[in-house]
């Protein structure tokens, strides 16, 4: 990005509304997505049922990534098993086959779960873009009570329709306790 | 002390906002003036004990296993039954955690952190006997993990030793990973709370940077989910497969198929009876009566009351076998060394413990009386860690040849390493309370926002209708 597109776009990150319940948070998310904003983002000290669906946010790629862990976890447990009992230290046992499947089971099990719950935590993480030290929105007076009894709805100046002034009075009509545009 | 307290019908009760919910957690991290006397004397306590797990690893490690009262044919002695019986007590945090939340029982809110420390902590206890037993831990890695070493060789994957390995390493791992998810907003919260530079700093490395986006909560409980589902089997495995050190041999007593079912239910017992044992004197002495409630107390017995019982019948499935299986040897080991013989109040003690003891907790009375709750947990920790001392030793002293059985005799050292993991235990649960939030603050406050919505109203039950109930937490929002 060059220095005077710089100056340009990022006078302000985001308009952002403070409100003291979850239920005034969903609504004012609700008619901003009806509004056609895309470019938003609530904060809230817990997690909100149906915020995301008022937001318009879907992601699945979590599960997904579990998913493909977990089947990763299965194959290394097996084939790492196969290949011991097999090729690289073959060991004849009262004359029972090398390959025996039953035996083969817990570690092939909990090679699953490890892959798959590393994979789970590691996505979560890595989607979140975390960690991260710095971020816009920690510019917000007042956001320190995010993580405690205050709700925020950011609308973010990379949206298409973003005008400061027009969202700021949009915002103003959903009972926000204060609405502030924050520097990036 | 009151030990009686009415029962309430929603799961905070008093009067609470979000901010009152974080402070009655968060306060015990920010204001170290609240852990006072009883704080530094369960911490000396712990610190003392650790210090007696260091003097005997030394100890073990300087002169080898021989300073143990294992001999041949009891093999396997105190190191075993303690690695079981810890590892049994961590499998309460991950019941709390991962399946109670895949049932959507709200409850477990107020109790899930703590336990879950409580698991990782044992799981941590749990993991130093077979290492120690190993006599080399130092040595004893290629044939525990499966690297390319120089020596070409590769562990035994038909062992059932083996899978133990891969069971509890992939158990602590995601225990930990699970905790350490949970923790993440609850340290944004701490971070932004916290008033002195240090606390600031070491909360916002902690944290990760989190701020509580909707994108975060999205993902995280995606994540949340996933792990609680994958910890479901991964707990139910774990007790599983410690129970295949022993079912999938030949032993005497131990060759029984009921043993992946009973070691589990076994482990659930011990485990909330060790919750119990924790949370009764830390929820009095830091004032969080309106958030671990009476009901809570309630429910985890009803938990004991029912795992007990699947463990006693347990005991007497094995007594069973004993005779049924016309095996001479099975049932001279039920006669003369479990009912009869040398051993044999161990035995009639773990029926007494385990079996006879916790049905008191079918009259409701004695469910709310905290004093009869703790001493009934108590009793069982001591019934669950009987329970393997039966299984075990008292197994392996009665062998096929009558001449090689052996009495089996622990010595001091093997008491002295049972005290210092236990001290290292409530020496780490000390530092928790002190360091960590010891209650999940978001969790909380989303439980909140359902009562202060109505929506997680206690189901109402005879007993609760004919008991007197607590008023309703007050309607209004948070103070401004």
């Amino acid at each position: 990005m060059s220095h005077a597109v710089a100056e340009e776009t990022s006078t302000v990150y985001a308009v952002v509304a403070e409100f003291d319940t979850p239920e005034k948070l969903m609504s004012a998310a609700e008619s901003a997505r009806k509004a056609g904003f895309k470019k938003m983002d609530a904060y809230s000290p817990f997690p909100i049922h149906g915020l995301s669906e008022a937001i318009g946010f879907k992601d699945v790629k979590v599960p997904f990534l579990c998913f493909a862990g977990g089947l990763t976890g299965a194959l290394f447990g097996y084939t790492l098993q196969y290949y011991v009992h097999v090729f690289d230290y073959p060991m004849n046992v009262g004359g029972k086959p090398l390959v025996s499947l039953p035996s083969m089971i817990p570690v092939t099990y909990e090679a699953t779960i490890l892959f798959a719950g590393l994979t789970a935590f590691f996505s979560m993480i890595a989607l979140n873009r975390l960690p991260q030290p710095y971020h816009s929105i920690f510019n917000t007076p007042g956001f320190e009570r995010a993580t405690q009894d205050r709700f925020f709805l950011a609308i973010e100046s990379a949206d298409a329709h973003f005008d400061a002034e027009k969202v700021k009075r949009f915002l103003q009509d959903h009972e926000p306790i204060r609405v502030s545009e924050v520097e990036p | 002390m009151a030990n009686k307290e009415t029962l309430n019908n929603v799961l905070i009760t008093g009067e609470n906002s979000y901010a009152s919910v974080e402070d009655s957690i968060g306060r015990l991290i920010l204001k170290p003036q609240l852990h006072q006397r009883g704080w530094w004397i369960f911490f000396f306590i712990g610190l003392a004990g650790t210090g007696l797990l260091g003097v005997s690893i030394t100890w073990l490690v300087y002169q080898g296993v021989g300073i143990w009262g294992n001999n041949q044919p009891v093999s396997w002695a105190f190191d075993i039954v303690n690695f079981v019986w810890w590892i049994g007590i961590g499998h309460a945090g991950t019941l709390i955690s991962a399946i109670l939340l895949l049932f959507k029982q709200q409850w477990r809110n107020s109790i899930n952190r703590f336990a879950e420390a409580m698991t990782i902590f044992a799981v941590m206890c749990a993991g130093l006997y077979p290492l120690l037993h190993t006599g080399r831990p130092w040595v004893a890695i290629f044939w525990l993990f499966p690297y390319p070493n120089i020596m070409g060789m590769w562990p035994q994957f038909r062992s059932a030793l083996e899978w133990d390995v891969f069971a509890v390493s992939t158990y602590f791992t995601i225990s930990l990973v699970f905790w350490f998810m949970g923790l993440i907003p609850d340290f944004a919260t701490m971070r932004d709370r916290s008033r002195n530079t240090f606390g600031k700093i070491a909360f916002a490395i902690l944290s990760l940077g989190w701020r509580g986006s909707n994108q975060h909560w999205h993902r995280y409980e995606q994540a949340n989910m996933l792990l609680a589902g994958l910890s479901t089997p991964l707990v139910l495995s774990v007790h599983t497969i410690v129970s295949y050190d022993f079912a999938i041999s030949t032993v005497i007593g131990w060759n029984v198929t009921v043993f992946p079912p009973y070691f589990v239910a076994g482990a659930v017992f011990a485990g909330f009876a060790m919750v119990m044992n924790f949370l009764i004197p830390v929820r009095a002495y830091y004032g969080l009566k309106d958030l671990v409630t009476i009901r809570h107390i309630d429910w985890m017995c009803k938990i004991l009351l029912a795992t007990g019982m699947i463990v006693f019948y347990g005991y007497i499935l094995e007594v069973f076998y004993g005779f049924y299986s016309g095996n001479v040897f099975e049932t001279a080991l039920t006669k003369d060394w479990r009912f009869n013989g040398p051993y044999s109040g161990y035995y009639w003690a773990l029926i007494l413990c385990n079996g006879i003891i916790p049905q008191i907790f079918w009259i409701p009375k004695m469910r709310q009386n905290l004093l009869v709750v703790w001493l009934v947990s108590f009793v069982v920790g001591i019934g669950m860690w009987l329970e393997r001392f039966v299984i075990i030793p008292i197994s392996l002293t009665n062998n096929y040849l009558p001449a090689s059985n052996k009495m089996y005799y622990p010595t001091m050292w093997d008491f002295m390493m049972f005290g210092g993991t236990i001290g290292f235990f409530i020496f780490l649960m000390m530092l928790f309370l002190r360091f960590l939030p010891a209650i999940n603050i978001f969790e909380m406050k989303d439980l909140l926002h359902k009562v202060i919505n109505d929506e997680s109203k206690v189901e109402p039950t005879v007993e609760a209708m004919n008991s007197k109930m607590n008023p309703t937490p007050s309607k209004e929002e948070v103070p401004a």
